[in-house]
């Protein structure tokens, strides 16, 4: 833990570095899947292909997808986000598909019949409806975020993934290890603090109160 | 308050035998009219095109007049109470705020809002503290009065229940069904309701639409329904030759004959015009009784005698 103690700056540069990709990515991956995912959902003939194609995105290594993308993106960060925000949308798309379906077909027909629009019935019934199975979906990719934002050192995007690289190729171990136990730490956080706000979430459909006699 | 006018109306699934055939009647603003019929004789079907959920393949139907394609489909809707047998609360929202959906939408304050919520709630016999509840905190049948004042909140002329009782067990279900005969004489509204349950249609029904196979078998009064069935089916349907069963799911204002013009108060045993056929016989086998008072809210309001029950509610021999 040498290079904490002598260099704090440093690493927690760093650390900054790879928190920040890991929400671009996570934020930018999200804006894409909601309206994807709504979308196969209303047109469910595009699901096969659209899935099938982000399943198949999702069987690419890392490392060469995120090669793949250097002739259009150049090397640096622009690479390694959009490599991270094509890898969440199978995990993203399927979780919010999968929120949607799960929303009992009589309160969507109640919305549509009380009057709203589709607008109104996506911001106000579908999304907060779907939002614990989304967000359930958005902790499993910040994890995989996390950890493959690691790579993203070895393209010049930063991150702790710097420390890990530098430390094989100086054989430093007390780098090795402070950016493989940091990056653990981040992806710990991450779990954590989503799964405490899917908790806080579900807290009123989880109240099963016996109901007051009529 | 809303006439709604049916006018050869059909639909047709995907090139399939019509779920509905030229179904043509006429439901007078403010009357109670039950659609029955065994299922998948195309009731549902013939409710939802009423708040364009299904679109009519041909025919039009009519509000007031207006044809209901011409108006915005989700304007239309917002005029129109509509409670499904699932109820469909949102399961996110307080009951308070499922409530107040509708006027939320049409873009109402929030204090007239609120006003409107404890009004509801008062109106369905639910504790105002129910408001802040979420609906899983609700029984079934707590939940379906919830539904009711939800179809009920921007105070629409056209309530349109689709077998709003029919998961309820039958205790409830009995107590809902006179509640809502008790909201339907203060508030008159046009309702439109689909059940197959045929004593909950009498109990119901200023008019019962009897449908099989999407065409209208019969379409009238319930006891004209029990005293001239149109055909086997509507006498099978109804189980018409189970007279004590009727009379008392009928009820008495359905049945009496006006005034005589001698007629003194006070001098035969009074009725009110609420009760049923039943108690109305019962009344009548005591010896010595030859015919009723009718009253409404205490006052005289017609008479009722044995050949009246019987002429009324019963085919003559063939």
């Amino acid at each position: 833990m040498r290079f904490l103690l002598e260099y704090p700056e440093i690493f927690f540069s760093l650390a900054g570095r790879h928190l920040e990709l890991t929400l671009l990515s996570l934020a930018a991956a999200l804006a894409i899947a909601l309206p994807v995912g709504w979308l196969l959902h209303r047109f469910r003939w595009l699901q096969l292909p659209v899935l099938g194609l982000f399943g198949v995105l999702y069987t690419v290594p890392s490392i060469a997808l995120m090669i793949m993308l250097i002739p259009l993106f150049g090397l640096g960060g622009t690479t390694v986000t959009v490599a991270l925000v094509i890898y969440n949308q199978i995990i993203l798309v399927r979780n919010t598909l999968a929120g949607l379906e799960s929303i009992d077909p009589a309160v969507m027909e109640a919305a549509r019949g009380m009057g709203m629009g589709p607008g109104q019935m996506a911001f106000r019934v579908q999304l907060p409806l779907a939002l614990p199975v989304i967000l359930a979906g958005v902790r499993l990719a910040a994890v995989t975020t996390v950890a493959i934002a690691t790579i993203g050192a070895k393209f010049g995007a930063g991150g702790l993934g710097t420390l890990l690289f530098d430390g094989i190729a100086q054989n430093r171990a007390d780098k090795i290890w402070l950016g493989g136990l940091s990056v653990g730490l981040l992806a710990l956080v991450f779990n954590h603090g989503l799964q405490l706000l899917e908790r806080r979430l579900n807290r009123h459909r989880a109240v099963e109160r016996p109901a007051p006699a009529a | 308050m809303k006439q709604i006018l049916f006018d050869r109306v059909s639909k047709s699934f995907d090139g399939e035998r019509a779920a509905v055939h030229r179904v043509s009647f006429e439901v007078p603003a403010g009357s109670l009219v039950v659609l029955l019929g065994p299922s998948g004789c195309g009731k549902t079907t013939l409710l939802k095109m009423v708040n364009r959920l299904v679109e009519p393949t041909s025919g039009r139907i009519c509000m007031d007049e207006t044809d209901i394609r011409s108006l915005e489909v989700t304007a239309l809707r917002r005029q129109i109470g509509y409670v499904i047998q699932q109820v469909g609360l949102f399961p996110h929202m307080t009951v308070g705020e499922n409530i107040g959906v509708v006027p939320q939408l049409n873009g109402w304050k929030r204090e007239q809002i609120a006003a409107r919520v404890a009004e509801l709630l008062e109106l369905v016999h639910l504790p105002p503290e129910f408001a802040s509840r979420y609906p899983s905190q609700l029984s079934g049948g707590q939940q379906q009065r919830v539904g009711l004042a939800r179809a009920l909140a921007a105070d629409p002329g056209v309530l349109l229940m689709d077998e709003p009782f029919g998961a309820i067990d039958a205790i409830t279900r009995a107590s809902l069904q006179d509640q809502l005969i008790e909201l339907q004489q203060r508030l008159r509204k046009t309702v439109l309701f689909v059940t197959h349950d045929v004593d909950e249609a009498l109990r119901l029904a200023d008019r019962i639409a009897v449908l099989r196979r999407g065409e209208l078998v019969q379409y009238d009064e319930p006891c004209a329904l029990l005293s001239r069935p149109a055909d086997d089916f509507v006498r099978e349907l109804l189980n018409a030759d189970d007279r004590v069963r009727q009379l008392g799911l009928i009820r008495v204002e359905a049945v009496m004959r006006p005034l005589p013009p001698d007629f003194r108060p006070g001098v035969l045993p009074a009725l009110e015009s609420s009760a049923d056929l039943r108690t109305a016989l019962s009344l009548l086998l005591q010896p010595g009784v030859q015919a009723l008072e009718i009253t409404r809210e205490g006052r005289p309001a017609g008479v009722l005698d044995f050949e009246d029950l019987r002429s009324r509610t019963c085919q003559p021999l063939q």
